[in-house]
């Protein structure tokens, strides 16, 4: 039976919707002539929802991403008293999404282990290991010894301050390092000014120890037979080469920097993701493929663009589109300096000057032409 | 030391403030010092401020000694015989005002019985929390916070009496109600302000119930007899102004009936009805666009050479007339003078408004709602005594708004008009529920305030009994009768040959980006293409260069001025687009239209 469907439906329907079909037939034991009359059902829905040319499936998904969007103003903001990590998220943060904000206010990570590694001793290890640890957050006081024009800390666990010694030498070559009990001294000779001194003491401070950069705190938490680690702060980069880590499942927020490292279409499915996850979180329901074709749209060129002035807006054919848009001036100057054409494609410039637009009803012409 | 300033400036140090600001305190209560004056000490910024200048905001409270207010039962029974005054409690140091600077310093008592050693003051009353039109509302502890809160903002859209001398102003425009009454229940604040000099509202006799739907989403049904008895009519006064302006050179404007040839000048009928003096008289009906004032005015500018040749005046008719979309009748004309010593003339229109269907309501407890529905007398739902509702108020209106000082109002209302006598339920000191349901109760009715009803149109008995009452009602300056608006054709602005704005300007209603976008996204091309071709013009474009061409009507051709090409494409394109074209060549731009044969 399944290669009468391949067959005879494989042009018509996708694969996907196929097999489906084919898995119902075979759990309810259908005869022939009934998978076929069911397939023939669904072939007419398919067709039926299926979009017909000529629909502008832009406007479509904008307002039907927008619309939702408006009670969301109304909604988010208003958190009193929720104790907790801050976390961008609602209308802010599906503005971050679609302006494609080089630095997202919150970036985070949310980070599996490997099969042999998915345990909670492995994630809580994990968790410690990656967090950044810089000088100062090893340390409980510093003091400046002006007399000897030395650097003292006073580090919390006595194991990490052969550690500490290591990397601030590895900087600063010329300091002399005196050990004592829980205290480290750092001795200076070309310094002479308090001033210096607090530079040096700024500088020795923020020294990278250990764990990796910009991973700023990690949470354990359980998720069915997951255990995960979440991060505020973000470096897929560095993330994905440590071994006990699922790389396939490992993801960020980082729109941009899942760009860099994993390229243009994990960047899509990541605004996809993340546009959807965002509005889910607020009670929305937006269908998928709107938020797809939005992903689409900001990644079809092969970068990240924003929507905006700077990207899908400002990207328009049309120079009347641009100019009504934004920056008037400058797109006209610019066309009438390269004497620009514009073609009258698009819908803005047409209702613009007030001729039927090539969407809907006005995309189709009559082609055959016929003699006078 | 303690820093001192006075009024804001720094004028010396004490090192025992403490003191200082008694003694000024105590000084200030016998009289010796001004009661304008208000001392604060902060301890923790260590300084002492003095103000006595202006735009403070204060109010009265009563001192406090040894946790015994200072003002007795012999002063408030001499307060009422008059044999003391306000002043007086104020020059003893019985009451005193209080500053948002020395409030610091303060310990507030809300009420006498909270009162404890270390309380400074005691508030008149706790109703004082409240500003003037929250202080209308009655039983307001008992509303969801907004709602009081929007009470408070529709009591000052309210048309009643606005000023007992309104008929001596010349208002821009103003609203006075015709058969005001005072609240069945009210606050403290009516005898305090004098409510009766200038009310604004009516008390209305209204059933919780529904109306075949008409009184949906804040609809309201109303009683069409109830309307006819005059119940919430009003007038509506505008006032339009001429002027009898002086010019450079000697010039002047002449008020006057305009002479027939004048620039602007609107034929013989449209003056008909003035007097020789060009002004209109009273009591004459004038609608919609009439002259009010026949005024003629010179030019700013010289007219073309022949007109000054020929020695013709420059001068165009600027008569004042009624704004468009209203009518009404002269009521009274002011002739004055202006600060120059210009003729001034104010003429005052009066305009009838009858409640109908559209116009807004609302009750003080922020319930406000649209008449939808005006209903015979005899359609109306009519209680055993033959009590007929003027208002049918939704139930849907309440569970949501949890106005529950309506309820008492309404509850409230009804006692009061059983018993003849005022209910005063300020905040925080109302007159008790069981108290009202005692009193209905003894005046034979269910304790409830519901009653058994009668359907108008069949006179069948409801199976739910109604809850019925007495409610205050006002008006709001929301009426639909200068609301009204629509267009079919109609006037286009100059520059973009597109419909003017607005309803004085009998302008177009804009179909605007978002609507536009939801004709695209329904694919309705054509649609679109109409709703904006209001201003649709057909351009000659010259195939050549692509600028607009001429036509020459006496050689009865088109040609490019530019390029004198004569091969002349019309084509037809919005006018605010061929405007931008011109604007876009007045930039040295060169916008060169390429046109295709289709």
């Amino acid at each position: 039976m399944s290669e009468v469907l391949q067959t005879n439906y494989s042009d018509e329907l996708p694969k996907r919707i196929l097999e489906e079909i084919e898995k119902v037939a075979k759990e309810k034991r259908l005869k022939k002539n009934e998978a076929e009359k069911l397939t023939e059902e669904v072939k007419r829905r398919y067709f039926v929802s299926k979009f017909e040319p000529g629909d502008a499936i832009g406007i479509i998904a904008a307002q039907s991403i927008s619309e939702p969007a408006t009670q969301m103003t109304m909604r988010t903001y208003h958190f009193a008293g929720t104790a907790g990590i801050k976390v961008t998220y609602g209308l802010p943060r599906l503005i971050e999404i679609f302006d494609a904000k080089k630095d997202p206010e919150t970036p985070m990570m949310t980070i599996y282990l490997k099969k042999q590694f998915n345990n909670a001793e492995q994630a809580k290890k994990m968790a410690e290991e990656i967090v950044e640890k810089d000088v100062s957050n090893l340390v409980s006081n510093v003091s400046l010894n002006l007399n000897e024009n030395a650097i003292e800390l006073n580090v919390f666990d006595k194991r990490r301050m052969s550690a500490i010694i290591k990397v601030v030498k590895e900087v600063f070559t010329d300091l002399k390092v005196r050990e004592k009990d829980h205290t480290i001294a750092f001795i200076t000779k070309d310094v002479q000014d308090i001033k210096e001194l607090q530079k040096l003491k700024e500088k020795i401070l923020g020294i990278h120890v250990s764990g990796i950069k910009d991973i700023m705190n990690a949470v354990v938490r359980r998720e069915a037979d997951d255990w995960i680690i979440n991060t505020i702060g973000s470096n897929l980069e560095k993330i994905l080469t440590i071994d006990e880590i699922d790389g396939g499942r490992t993801i960020t927020n980082d729109i941009h920097e899942t760009m860099q490292v994993l390229g243009v279409e994990a960047a899509r499915n990541l605004v996809i993701g993340e546009a959807l996850k965002t509005m889910q979180e607020q009670g929305l329901d937006v269908d998928i493929r709107h938020v797809m074709l939005v992903g689409d749209i900001m990644t079809f060129k092969g970068a990240v663009m924003s929507i905006g002035r700077y990207g899908v807006a400002g990207g328009k054919t049309s120079i009347l589109a641009r100019a009504a848009f934004e920056e008037t001036i400058k797109h006209l100057v610019r066309a009438s300096i390269r004497n620009e054409v514009d073609e009258f494609k698009g819908i803005f410039e047409n209702v613009m000057i007030g001729q039927v637009i090539p969407s809907g009803t006005g995309m189709f012409d009559l082609i055959a032409k016929f003699d006078e | 030391m303690t820093e001192i300033f006075l009024d804001g400036r720094y004028i010396g140090g004490t090192k025992e403030p403490e003191k200082l600001v008694k003694d000024l305190r105590d000084k200030r209560r016998t009289g010796l010092l001004s009661n304008q004056l208000n001392v604060a000490f902060h301890k923790h910024m260590d300084e002492i401020k003095i103000l006595t200048d202006s735009g403070r905001v204060r109010r009265p409270l009563i001192i406090i000694e040894n946790g015994k207010p200072k003002i007795t039962k012999e002063h408030i029974e001499k307060l009422h015989k008059g044999e003391i005054t306000w002043e007086d409690l104020l020059k003893t140091g019985i009451v005193e005002y209080m500053d948002a600077e020395e409030e610091e310093n303060a310990y507030v008592a809300l009420r006498e019985s909270e009162l404890t050693n270390e309380h400074t003051h005691l508030e008149l009353d706790p109703s004082t929390i409240l500003g003037l039109s929250a202080s209308f509302i009655p039983y307001p502890e008992f509303n969801r916070g907004d709602r009081v809160n929007y009470g408070a903002k529709m009591v000052g859209q309210s048309i009643g009496i606005f000023a007992t001398n309104y008929l001596l102003r010349a208002d821009t425009k103003s609203n006075v109600m015709v058969y005001t009454q005072k609240p069945l229940v009210q606050t403290h604040t009516h005898t305090i302000i004098n409510y009766d000099n200038h009310p604004n509202g009516a008390n209305v006799v209204v059933a919780i119930g529904c109306y075949e739907g008409y009184n949906m989403e804040d609809g309201i049904v109303i009683n069409a007899n109830s309307i006819q008895r005059g119940l919430l009519w009003s007038y509506m006064y505008r006032t339009y102004e001429a002027e009898q302006k002086r010019y450079m050179g000697g010039q002047e404007d002449v008020i006057g009936i305009p002479q027939a040839g004048i620039r602007g000048y609107g034929g013989e009928d449209t003056y008909k009805h003035l007097p020789e003096d060009g002004i209109i008289n009273p009591e004459h009906r004038v609608e919609s666009d009439e002259v009010l004032i026949g005024r003629i005015s010179p030019l700013r500018f010289l007219g073309t050479m022949d007109q000054f040749i020929t020695g013709v005046e420059n001068i165009r008719e600027t008569s004042v007339r009624l704004r468009h979309g209203d009518d009404g009748t002269v009521d009274r004309i002011f002739l004055s003078e202006t600060i120059d010593g210009t003729k001034l003339i104010k003429v005052v229109i009066r305009d009838l408004k009858i409640p109908e269907i559209g116009d807004k309501l609302a009750s003080r407890h922020g319930q406000k709602g649209v008449i939808a529905l005006i209903v015979p007398q005899e359609d109306m739902p009519f209680t055993e005594d033959g009590v007929i509702p003027d208002i049918i108020f939704n139930p849907h209106g309440i569970p949501s708004r949890m106005t529950m000082g309506q309820l008492l109002e309404l509850l409230a209302g009804k006692v009061s008009s059983l018993s003849g006598k005022y209910i005063v339920a300020p905040a925080f000191n109302p007159v008790p529920e069981k108290e009202l349901r005692d009193k209905l109760k003894s005046h034979g009715f269910m304790n409830d305030g519901k009653e058994t009803m009668y359907d108008g149109r069949t006179g069948k008995k409801f199976t739910a009994q109604i809850f019925i009452g007495n409610c205050f009602y006002q008006k709001l300056d929301h009426l639909v009768s200068n609301k009204i608006h629509a267009r079919s054709r109609g006037p286009v602005t100059l520059l973009t040959k597109q419909p003017t704005e607005g309803r004085s300007k009998e302008g177009g209603l804009r179909l605007g980006e978002m609507e536009k976008d939801c004709l695209i996204a329904h694919g309705a091309s054509l649609v679109l293409k109409e709703r904006f071709d209001s201003d649709k013009t057909l351009v000659s474009i010259c195939s050549e260069c692509g600028l607009v061409a001429i036509f020459d009507k006496i050689k009865n051709r088109k040609y490019c001025t530019v390029c004198g090409e004569t091969k002349i494409i019309d084509i037809e394109m919005s006018y605010a687009f061929k405007l931008m074209l011109d604007e876009l060549k007045a930039m040295m731009i060169y916008p060169k239209v390429v046109m295709k044969e289709v």
